[in-house]
């Protein structure tokens, strides 16, 4: 009975935190927790879908809309001395993903195509309503349609081309279909192609397929110490609903792993033949395939520099270059995890921004949750209806981390100080 | 002091089964398979993963079954839904979705059914049930082409 007693003023004292976690819209940080010395503020809202979002070398924001807003796809902010980003212009009539900024020019991409402006001196852009269209014609059937786009030091520019399909299957998320052979789809997606950044009016015959077997990629960075593409993969959806004699929805909610992955011209990361078990540490065939769930395969395919959890939704990656952050922060990798769908009927997760640490352009250790609370409660990232979710990253001139957020096109700036 | 701490308890363990009551709605039926209760059970088992136990959907992936005219509307579409899948760029309440349906042919027409009433008359849904005879119907011009296991529509209005 005292035992009873016991667990029932646990029960009780649960009840209680679980009132008081709805004050969090008040809580400072922009209800955002983060690690000591770290402050958050949300420095605009409500602007539209925010994918991923650029900040120029003067403190100007670029930020990419998924959709348009009244007919404009990119929006402009300036940061004004009282922390709040006012809005200062709209153009481009495109929805899209993909925005960066090198060596004076903004890239931003739709769904097909990628269009570049120049930015003058004070990195406003000259001409927004006549972009110079550098590549077009990109595969778009809706799933997996972002085309994430970064720069190397080189003159080219790196475009995701998701594969419009979540396993190759014979019929797309269908029970039990299986893998087509030689998954055609992966001639003309399912990878990343390279481009000339400066040659208009480029195609898929002017490019390279760079990297193959990445199902979709939406966070990808170059990494500046190591002069290396480095991108996050998605990993394939429903072990359980499409082979349930061989995957419990409990393994279905944490494989397959999603993978950081270090690129070099020619790589292969597998999909759609293998996936990642970062249970097992290993690569393993796709029931698609002839898997089983415990034989290997992809003995050609590249592994993972990292593997998180299964359907975190990776959509944002940030190698941090910056001073502002303690040591430790310094070419390690920011990821924005827009939170997962696919792992129902168990809960949801993600929603957070994580930080893994690298050390001579190698894992150091393991990767920890940085930024997390943009959900709004434990029961809105259970149940997946987030009041934010994660998406874009990019690194301001002082060294200040900005997040963007797609569902009420909040944007957060994340200090240090000291 | 001990009875107080166990009285409570008590209090809190009863204001917690009925805050469990009050969230997960029992679905107080006949003992015989009823056509909510299989319902149910077919949402949880093909359709839960993506439209999610709330029938919201997935924001620009999987759209949401609440209030929208394609679960609301005309039946014999919401059937042909089911039956041959989707993956058309359409606006569902002024949102797109990307990912694609496929196809419950496989389903018999009582879950078919089932289902859709259920759906109908969830979420906050208000619409009339669909009886497996509706599904027959529809599904009577669907034939099975002999070179591939897939179903396919005889060309009729759509």
């Amino acid at each position: 009975m005292y035992k009873k007693a016991i667990i029932s003023s646990i029960v009780s004292l649960l009840l209680i935190a679980g009132l008081l976690s709805f004050k969090i819209p008040d809580a400072p940080n922009a209800g955002l927790k983060l690690p000591t010395g770290f402050t958050a503020n949300m420095i605009a809202d409500n602007i539209g879908f925010a994918r991923h979002l650029a900040v120029a070398p003067n403190g100007l924001i670029y930020v990419k809309l998924l959709k348009t807003k009244n007919g404009k796809g990119i929006i402009e902010l300036k940061q004004n001395a009282d922390g709040i980003a006012e809005v200062i212009n709209r153009f481009g009539d495109y929805g899209g993903t993909g925005i960066y900024i090198k060596d004076g020019y903004l890239y931003a991409s739709s769904n097909e195509d990628i269009f570049r402006y120049k930015l003058d001196a004070k990195n406003e852009v000259i001409s927004p309503d006549q972009p110079e269209v550098i590549v077009k014609g990109l595969l778009n059937r809706r799933e997996h349609d972002s085309k994430s786009i970064v720069l190397d030091n080189a003159g080219n520019i790196y475009v995701n081309i998701g594969a419009y399909s979540n396993s190759c299957q014979e019929e797309d998320r269908q029970p039990g279909s299986m893998g087509r052979a030689g998954c055609p789809i992966l001639d003309s997606a399912g990878g990343i192609w390279q481009f000339r950044a400066d040659k208009p009016d480029q195609g898929y015959a002017n490019g390279i397929r760079y990297a193959t077997g990445l199902r979709n990629v939406v966070g990808l960075d170059w990494n500046q110490q190591l002069d290396q593409l480095f991108v996050m993969m998605h990993g394939r959806d429903q072990l359980h609903d499409l082979f349930p004699a061989l995957y419990t929805t409990q393994q279905n909610a944490l494989l397959p792993a999603e993978c950081l992955y270090a690129l070099k011209k020619g790589d292969d990361c597998g999909w759609p033949y293998i996936y990642y078990d970062q249970l097992l540490h290993k690569k393993i065939l796709a029931p698609e395939y002839g898997g089983d769930g415990k034989k290997e395969g992809g003995k050609n395919a590249k592994d993972p520099d990292v593997a998180f959890p299964g359907h975190l939704a990776p959509n944002g990656l940030l190698f941090y270059t910056g001073t502002m952050f303690p040591e430790k922060y310094r070419n390690g990798a920011f990821i924005a995890f827009h939170g997962s769908w696919n792992r129902a009927p168990e809960p949801q997760a993600g929603y957070f921004v994580v930080f893994q640490p690298y050390k001579n352009g190698k894992p150091d250790g393991k990767w920890e949750v940085f930024a997390d609370g943009f959900s709004g409660s434990a029961q809105k990232t259970a149940s997946g209806r987030a009041d934010h979710r994660p998406c874009g990253l990019a690194q301001g001139p002082d060294g200040a981390l900005y997040v963007s957020d797609d569902t009420k096109g909040a944007i957060y700036k994340i200090t240090y100080n000291k | 002091m001990k009875s107080t701490i166990i009285f409570l308890s008590m209090l809190a363990f009863i204001s917690v089964s009925v805050f469990a009551q009050t969230v997960h709605k029992p679905v107080t039926k006949p003992a015989t398979v009823s056509p909510v209760v299989n319902g149910k059970k077919i949402y949880l088992q093909y359709c839960l993963s993506c439209h999610q136990a709330d029938g919201g959907g997935v924001q620009n992936m999987n759209p949401p079954l609440i209030g929208t005219q394609y679960v609301l509307g005309d039946k014999a579409r919401l059937i042909k839904i089911v039956l041959k899948g989707f993956n058309d760029a359409v606006e569902i309440n002024g949102q797109t979705y990307t990912n694609a349906m496929p196809a419950f042919n496989y389903l018999k027409d009582k879950d078919i059914a089932d289902v859709l009433s259920y759906i109908r008359s969830h979420f906050g849904n208000k619409a009339s049930a669909v009886k497996p005879a509706e599904v027959s119907l529809i599904r009577g011009p669907i034939v099975k082409t002999p070179n591939k296991k897939k179903y396919t529509v005889r060309s009729k209005n759509t």
